[in-house]
């Protein structure tokens, strides 16, 4: 635990000597919160956002995009750089359990979306006075399993050989899940194809997740079991598809 | 020197073989090495050595042969090992804006109570550097900093890869001293080198690789003199006729040209001519013995070529 402790802290000190990382990961979900509740507000409207406030719907997606900017582009492209420069290799070699490494760089990515969630949420409540959620256990439980999804999928993306590739995947990932998913344009206004493809993402599931505990809507249990398939095909092909070299 | 202790051997290596697609890297190679011993691999680029070692620190997993390192498979019981060793390795890297004292705070985490991290940053020459990110380091200072992170552990056994590459004269030496210092104290030291002054200097014992095999095993000293016994003894000698050298015993030839004279032979050889010049009253100023190194044995071994492997 010591060993743990010790790695989490330093990996924490790292992230918050990337400038860029910390604004990529922090400003952009900000930017998103500012535009669309500029543009929206936070009257409801029947026709869109499942009957709701723009900023009631949109505030617990722009919690998963935190997630998903930290599990998707911060997290696999800091492994990957750890595996390009030697840093991986060096740490195999310590008496540091491998475990150590992962818990590390997850728990860094837990505290970083943390603290930018509660970002989003303040900053919405402040500006455009949402709702509250209404199961506040329900949305916590729906954020962490929203973690460990992009967690998951930001160690499946490490396995990919170059920094490049990694932020390559990364970014087109994560824009088209924000775009298709419901963090972007409502998805009523969708086309044919787009809900298709929508369909096939993650985030579209786990959005519906954190949205309904907050809205006060039943917890799905459909939604729940593709998450959680996602999570175990993510983890599965991580497991094998890591290299340390 | 070897052994020590009594407790037999602390690795143990039995027809390590591994293969990189189908050239063997490593090919059939046995040997053992005890407590408190500097034991050097020698080879050229390409030969083995690190590939042996990393087999050894259960980094690769060998394809045939038995490897037991303080006890351990290092294959299977990897973790267990790795508390008891330290390892630098030759090419691998810290994050950049990590700072000296954070990274040797940080890999002594990994096995608390043991070593005093403090005490590496001031032995290793890294004060100065405390507060300094990896990625500003010299070359020579992210060695020491890898060497100060390889004993952190307090290890039982430690692996030093291409140790003082980068490294300038007078640090190398100070290095040298702190690896004695470590051997006396009971660790067993594999030092991975091309460096032959490095492995004349330290090794207790040395493997020389080869293409993947072990073709020497030996003391420097020993392996030296297995392989020449011939000393060159020069001086000036501008107008004088020295011929008579020529019946110093030991002497085997003789050469005097542009004034300098070149006496090979072997034994007290450089003793006995120095006597025989001071009889006949000739005094050079510039007498100078030429032994041959173990950089004349090694190329002697694996011959010159720029071909590597």
């Amino acid at each position: 635990m010591h060993a743990l402790a010790r790695s989490t802290s330093i990996e924490m000190k790292l992230f918050l000597r990337e400038p860029l990382t910390v604004a990529f990961t922090m400003a952009l979900p900000l930017l998103f919160l500012f535009v669309m509740g500029g543009i929206f507000g936070n009257t409801p409207n029947p026709h869109y956002y499942r009957g709701v406030g723009a900023l009631d719907f949109y505030v617990p997606g722009y919690c998963a995009l935190v997630w998903a900017a930290v599990g998707l582009l911060a997290l696999p492209v800091h492994l990957v750089r750890y595996r390009e420069d030697g840093v991986l290799r060096r740490l195999r070699a310590s008496a540091a359990p491998p475990w150590t490494l992962f818990g590390a760089q997850v728990a860094v990515a837990f505290l970083i979306s943390l603290a930018g969630s509660l970002m989003v949420i303040g900053l919405a409540s402040v500006v455009y006075d949402i709702h509250f959620p209404h199961s506040v256990a329900g949305f916590a439980g729906a954020w962490l399993l929203c973690g460990v999804l992009f967690c998951a999928l930001g160690l499946l993306l490490s396995a990919i050989p170059s920094s490049r590739g990694a932020l390559g995947a990364g970014l087109g990932l994560f824009f088209v899940m924000m775009m298709l998913s419901g963090a972007g344009p409502p998805p009523e206004v969708l086309t044919g194809a787009m809900h298709w493809v929508r369909n096939l993402l993650p985030l579209t599931y786990m959005l519906r997740l954190l949205q309904d505990p907050w809205l006060g809507l039943a917890w799905s249990m459909a939604d729940t079991a593709v998450v959680a398939a996602f999570i175990a095909a993510a983890a599965v092909a991580a497991r094998f598809a890591f290299r340390w070299e | 020197m070897a052994g020590g202790g009594g407790t037999g051997p602390v690795i143990c290596v039995t027809g390590l073989t591994k293969r990189y697609g189908a050239t063997p890297a490593v090919d059939g190679v046995s040997f053992e090495i005890g407590r408190a011993e500097i034991f050097g691999l020698l080879g050229r680029n390409g030969a083995g050595k690190t590939t042996t070692v990393e087999c050894l620190q259960g980094l690769r997993h060998a394809d045939s042969g038995e490897i037991r390192v303080l006890g351990l498979d290092p294959g299977t019981q990897s973790a267990a090992l790795r508390r008891r060793i330290g390892c630098q390795l030759q090419e691998s890297a810290l994050p950049a804006r990590i700072k000296v004292w954070e990274a040797l705070e940080w890999f002594a985490s990994f096995c608390p109570g043991r070593g005093d991290w403090n005490a590496l940053i001031g032995e290793w020459g890294l004060a100065g550097k405390r507060n300094a990110h990896f990625g500003d380091l010299s070359g020579g200072q992210r060695q020491r900093l890898f060497v100060a992170l390889a004993l952190v552990n307090d290890p039982e056994v430690v692996f030093l890869d291409e140790m003082t590459t980068g490294l300038d004269p007078a640090a190398r030496h100070v290095a040298w001293d702190l690896i004695e210092a470590i051997r006396d104290r009971g660790t067993t030291v594999v030092l991975v080198t091309h460096a032959m002054d490095e492995a004349e200097r330290l090794c207790d014992r040395l493997a020389v690789m080869d293409a993947g095999k072990i073709v020497e095993l030996d003391t420097p000293h020993d392996l030296i003199a297995r392989h020449t016994s011939e000393i060159t003894v020069r001086f000036s000698a501008a107008h004088q006729d020295v011929s008579w050298l020529r019946e110093v015993p030991g002497v085997a030839a003789m050469a005097h040209h542009d004034g300098q004279v070149e006496v090979t032979g072997c034994g007290p050889v450089a003793v006995d001519v120095a006597a025989a010049l001071a009889a006949h009253g000739v005094r050079p100023a510039d007498l100078w013995v030429d032994r041959p190194s173990l950089e004349d044995v090694f190329l002697r071994i694996v011959g010159r070529s720029l071909d590597e492997g």
